[in-house]
């Protein structure tokens, strides 16, 4: 049982390329001066290449790999992780080409925020590819502790280090009562494998012990994704943090955090469906809810993305609670067309903001139409998208879950669902509007550098063509379960 | 039949040539504006043969295309085109050329930016009435709100922005109720091909549930008392070129959602909610009528006015319920049904005209405000004339078209119920009293004023744009029967379909 084999390890070859990789980079960085530092993030960029390499080597072709336990269980090599890991280093390399000329511009641009950042995406992969509550867990920490530093590195702003302690305060709150949860599990069933927890569930009753162990780790889970009534950090550290920052911590998490509610309410938990998907039920209406309705009071153009990252925190929950494959693939389409909307819409607030400007007040998108129409078309693209207008992708996201929610007989979730979203569309309306039926109050042109020009590009058109062409991705999505 | 996707062309051409309009940008203006044109020339031409080779004799959907889309789903893009749905495509072409004429003189900035919207939404909507498939309907229907949004609120009047802002999420709301109701149909049928809906047996409850989702899609669209306060504030704020498209095409498409959607797939809740439509109808009628007769700003009284007419609609393809309840045949009933489509077109040329009509002026002294104006017939005697005609036309005169629609719809409404028919007669009285009030304020009596007197005359490109309409409006009153031909296969076999039960 106990033995181990060197071949064991060619699955986890992505996370030991990340893995050195990082640690390369950190001795890089140390050694190289500070005109040569342009190449820690095409060292970067090269990880992540060399990381998809690695991922996508087994598959071939339309059918879903074999899953795979390894490393006595903690670690799981399935197609969803697969197709998860390989968009976690799509939305992390798209970071690094936005963050690089914000950084350069305020004097950020050290090879800490590259580290920092392929140590988070080595957490999240552990979190995706996690087989047991423990590895799940590490995976977890070594992301949000790299987050909590990242948000602090601009240490010189004292709002980013109030986000910073903010965070890391109610981070570990969370985490604690994650882990207060899985201990729980652990002693209702006797295990720290998922696998045999989903077992345990099964074939015995309802215990006392198992229920409080699933709230806390929905609890747990709500934190991590910033669903309403846990949400109280998201706002505040979008905000304080430098933009770079939140691009990231506004993206690719959400992918590691459905993998995190996956992993822990399908893989280990779906004996308690009855008992979450109630949870889950309650959560996404408040987050619909206050997400959409709060929006519409910021000026903060930061707090307002946060705001609606909420509110489509809640939608992915419409989709994982109806606890069905089609749910699941709803929510994961979402999940992934949302990183890519966010970090379009942050690369958009990157474009605009300059050197000691950092364009994050609505009224600073005024008139953008007249000062570069291709990038205020872009934006327009990418707004439509997170509203979710056809024919832009982030309709189909929505369609999805909607669909999976009146499959799962909740018809009346669905119509509160998509009344919240007329709601929500008038911030995303208020922000073109600002963009196209007024005036500029400053004539001066908008000129991205050439590589974030050309990716924002990508990143807005990206939003039509997959909303005209959605089937491969969605046949994608529904291979993984 | 054709050898070629024709429907296709009709709804890519335009939206390429939108995104070339785009591309060549505002500072190769002449060429975009001549691109725009040649864009909308050709896709109107190439409509013309869909008239020509379409069979008369047959309810079954013509020019099909069928490309799988979402095959995860099952979903389709999937076109093809019927007597009810080929009559307002053409709408759609002629008008959007109009529109497009209509732009040289009465827009001056970001022109490229204008043409490209309207040629986009042109292909949209063309995508509204060919869709066979129910989410590519929703997307068409859904995604025309963009281009739609963009242009009141760029180029609109001074309170554009509250009139867009309110135009788009009321629209908005009343779609995603449809698209959940799209969404619980295609579940049970496994299949979201629109004519697969139509089969599907329902319960009365869902039927009921599933009708008062459509109908607050459809009826905020169309738009019906008492979801129509929109409009108005659109439609002022609006350019010319939006106003048209607004109320020629756009309201069509609710009706048009009520003919392909709401009667056909819930028949049963359509019979038992029939009341409820026929009286808010007539509600639109008189009430909405009256309310026009008091209007201050004449594109405000075109829209009452609009509204009013759209309530003939509805009348018209809900009294077939009435019909059936009391008789068994159904030739009353296909006289309303073949009323309202015949309305729509009529509405579609006559609204169009009259807010074309008001474009010339307003271009020339920037004023909607009747107040403003008096005498026009001394200083402008063609566009005077034209202007009667249209007003005529508005208020139902025999020999134009306003006129066929609306004595169809009273005929049909005789067979249901005296007091129906009388009601809505009423409406000859209040449309002649708002239309010809506002030709004698506006056109006859003395000059008003200095601005009124230095007033020229419309020029070639104005005339050519009246003159097109008042040809159309005109002879579709005279003989209208080609137009009645080109729908009556289906609307026969669509009362067949809604007299039989689904439960």
């Amino acid at each position: 049982m106990n033995t181990f084999d060197v071949l064991e390890l060619v699955p986890l070859m992505p996370e030991i390329i990340v893995l050195t990789m990082a640690s390369i980079v950190l001795l890089v960085d140390l050694y190289i001066s500070p005109q040569r530092r342009g190449i820690i993030q095409i060292l970067s960029l090269a990880t992540l290449v060399l990381a998809a390499l690695a991922t996508l080597r087994l598959h071939t072709g339309e059918t879903a790999i074999e899953t795979q336990r390894l490393m006595n269980g903690t670690f799981v090599r399935d197609q969803m992780g697969d197709v998860l890991k390989v968009f976690v280093y799509l939305t992390v390399g798209i970071v690094f080409v936005y963050a690089k000329t914000y950084l350069r511009d305020r004097n950020l641009y050290k090879g800490e925020f590259f580290v920092l950042c392929l140590f988070g995406t080595l957490g999240m992969m552990v979190m995706i590819s996690a087989g047991s509550l423990l590895s799940l867990y590490l995976g977890l920490e070594l992301l949000a502790l790299s987050t909590y530093a990242l948000v602090a590195l601009d240490r010189n702003n004292p709002l980013a280090s109030e986000s910073a302690m903010k965070y890391f305060v109610l981070g570990a709150l969370a985490s604690g009562m994650l882990l207060y949860g899985m201990s729980m599990i652990y002693g209702a069933t006797g295990s720290l494998d998922l696998a045999t927890i989903r077992e345990q569930v099964a074939s015995s009753a309802d215990s006392v012990v198992l229920g409080f162990g699933l709230v806390f780790i929905v609890v747990g889970l709500a934190f991590k994704f910033g669903a309403v009534p846990f949400h109280m950090w998201v706002p505040d550290v979008y905000q304080g943090s430098p933009t770079a920052v939140t691009l990231f911590l506004g993206t690719a998490p959400k992918l590691a955090a459905f993998a995190l509610a996956i992993r822990l309410l399908d893989n280990g938990l779906i004996g308690q469906l009855g008992n979450w998907q109630l949870m889950l039920v309650m959560l996404a209406i408040a987050s619909l809810a206050i997400g959409n309705i709060v929006a519409i009071a910021q000026t903060n153009i930061k707090r307002m993305l946060a705001y609606s990252t909420i509110s489509h925190v809640g939608f992915m929950f419409l989709g994982i609670l109806a606890g069905t494959d089609e749910g699941y693939e709803a929510a994961m389409f979402y999940a992934i067309v949302y990183a890519l909307m966010a970090a379009g819409a942050f690369g958009v607030v990157i474009l605009m903001s300059r050197a000691g400007f950092e364009a994050e007040e609505l009224e600073d998108y005024k008139g953008l139409s007249q000062r570069n129409p291709w990038y205020a078309l872009m934006m327009l693209m990418l707004l439509a998208s997170l509203a979710g207008f056809p024919p832009f992708v982030g309709f189909f996201a929505k369609l999805q879950v909607v669909k999976a929610a009146v499959g799962a007989d909740l018809a009346w979730l669905a119509v509160v669902a998509v009344a919240f979203a007329v709601l929500g569309a008038f911030y995303y309306l208020r922000l073109i509007k600002l963009m196209y039926m007024d005036e500029p109050e400053t004539s001066e042109p908008v000129q991205p550098a050439a590589d974030l020009g050309a990716v924002l590009s990508l990143n807005g058109l990206a939003q039509l063509v997959l909303g005209i062409f959605p089937g491969p991705l969605i046949a994608i999505c529904a291979a993984a379960f | 039949m054709m050898d070629w996707p024709i429907l296709s062309v009709l709804i890519w051409l335009p939206i390429v040539g939108g995104v070339a309009v785009l591309m060549l940008g505002e500072k190769r203006l002449e060429l975009a504006r001549w691109t725009g044109l040649a864009a909308a020339v050709a896709t109107f031409v190439l409509s013309l043969p869909l008239f020509q080779a379409f069979d008369r004799g047959t309810p079954n959907m013509q020019f099909q295309e069928l490309v799988p889309w979402i095959e995860t789903f099952n979903l389709n893009y999937h076109l093809g085109v019927d007597g009810l749905s080929l009559p307002l495509i053409l709408l759609t072409t002629f008008i959007s050329v109009l529109v497009i004429v209509g732009a040289w003189g009465a827009i001056n900035q970001r022109v490229a930016q204008y043409l490209a919207a309207f040629l986009i939404l042109e292909g949209l909507m063309v995508g509204v009435f060919c869709a066979l498939d129910a989410f590519l309907f929703y997307v068409f229907f859904e995604a025309m709100l963009i281009p739609m949004f963009l242009i009141i609120g760029i180029w609109g009047g001074p309170n554009r922005v509250y009139a867009t802002i309110k135009f788009f999420l009321y629209t908005f709301l009343g779609s995603v109720f449809m698209l959940v109701a799209l969404i619980y149909l295609y579940l049970n049928a496994d299949s979201a091909a629109i004519l697969d809906l139509h089969q599907l047996p329902l319960g009365l409850t869902e039927q009921i549930w599933i009708f008062i989702a459509f109908l607050l899609a459809f009826a905020v669209k169309i738009p019906m008392f008492p979801v129509h306060t929109w409009l108005p504030d659109a439609h002022v704020e609006a350019p010319t070129g939006g106003s048209v498209i607004l109320a020629a095409i756009m309201l069509k498409i609710g009706g048009y959602g009520f003919v392909r959607f709401s009667l056909p797939i819930t028949p049963d809740a359509s019979l038992t909610l029939d009341w409820l439509l026929i009286g808010l109808s007539l509600v639109a009628v008189v009430y909405v009528g009256l309310v026009a007769l008091v209007q201050q700003d004449m594109k405000k009284l075109i829209a009452y006015s609009s509204i009013s007419h759209m309530g003939f609609v509805t009348l018209g393809l809900f009294i077939a319920f009435a019909i059936f309840a009391r008789t068994d045949g159904t030739s009353g009933a296909a006289l309303g049904v073949e009323g309202a489509m015949v309305q729509m077109m009529s509405h579609g040329f006559v609204s169009a005209a009259l807010f074309f009509c008001v474009g010339v002026m307003y271009d020339r002294i920037h004023s909607r405000q009747i107040a403003d104006y008096g005498g026009v017939v001394n200083t402008m005697p063609w566009f005077a004339a034209f202007m009667v005609l249209f007003a005529m036309a508005n208020c139902g005169l025999p020999g134009t078209s306003g006129f066929v629609g609306e004595f169809m719809v009273i005929l049909a409404s005789f067979q249901a119920n005296f007091w129906y028919a009388a009601l809505a007669g009423l409406t000859l009285i209040l449309g002649a009293a708002y239309s010809l009030w506002l030709v004698k304020r506006v056109i006859f009596g003395d000059i008003a004023n200095d601005k009124v007197a230095k007033l020229k005359d419309i020029n070639f490109r104005e005339g050519l744009t009246l003159g097109a309409l008042a040809v159309a409006v005109l002879g579709f009153g005279i003989w209208p029967q080609p137009l009645v031909d080109l729908m009556h296969a289906s609307v026969d076999n669509l009362l067949t379909h809604i007299a039989q039960s689904k439960i």
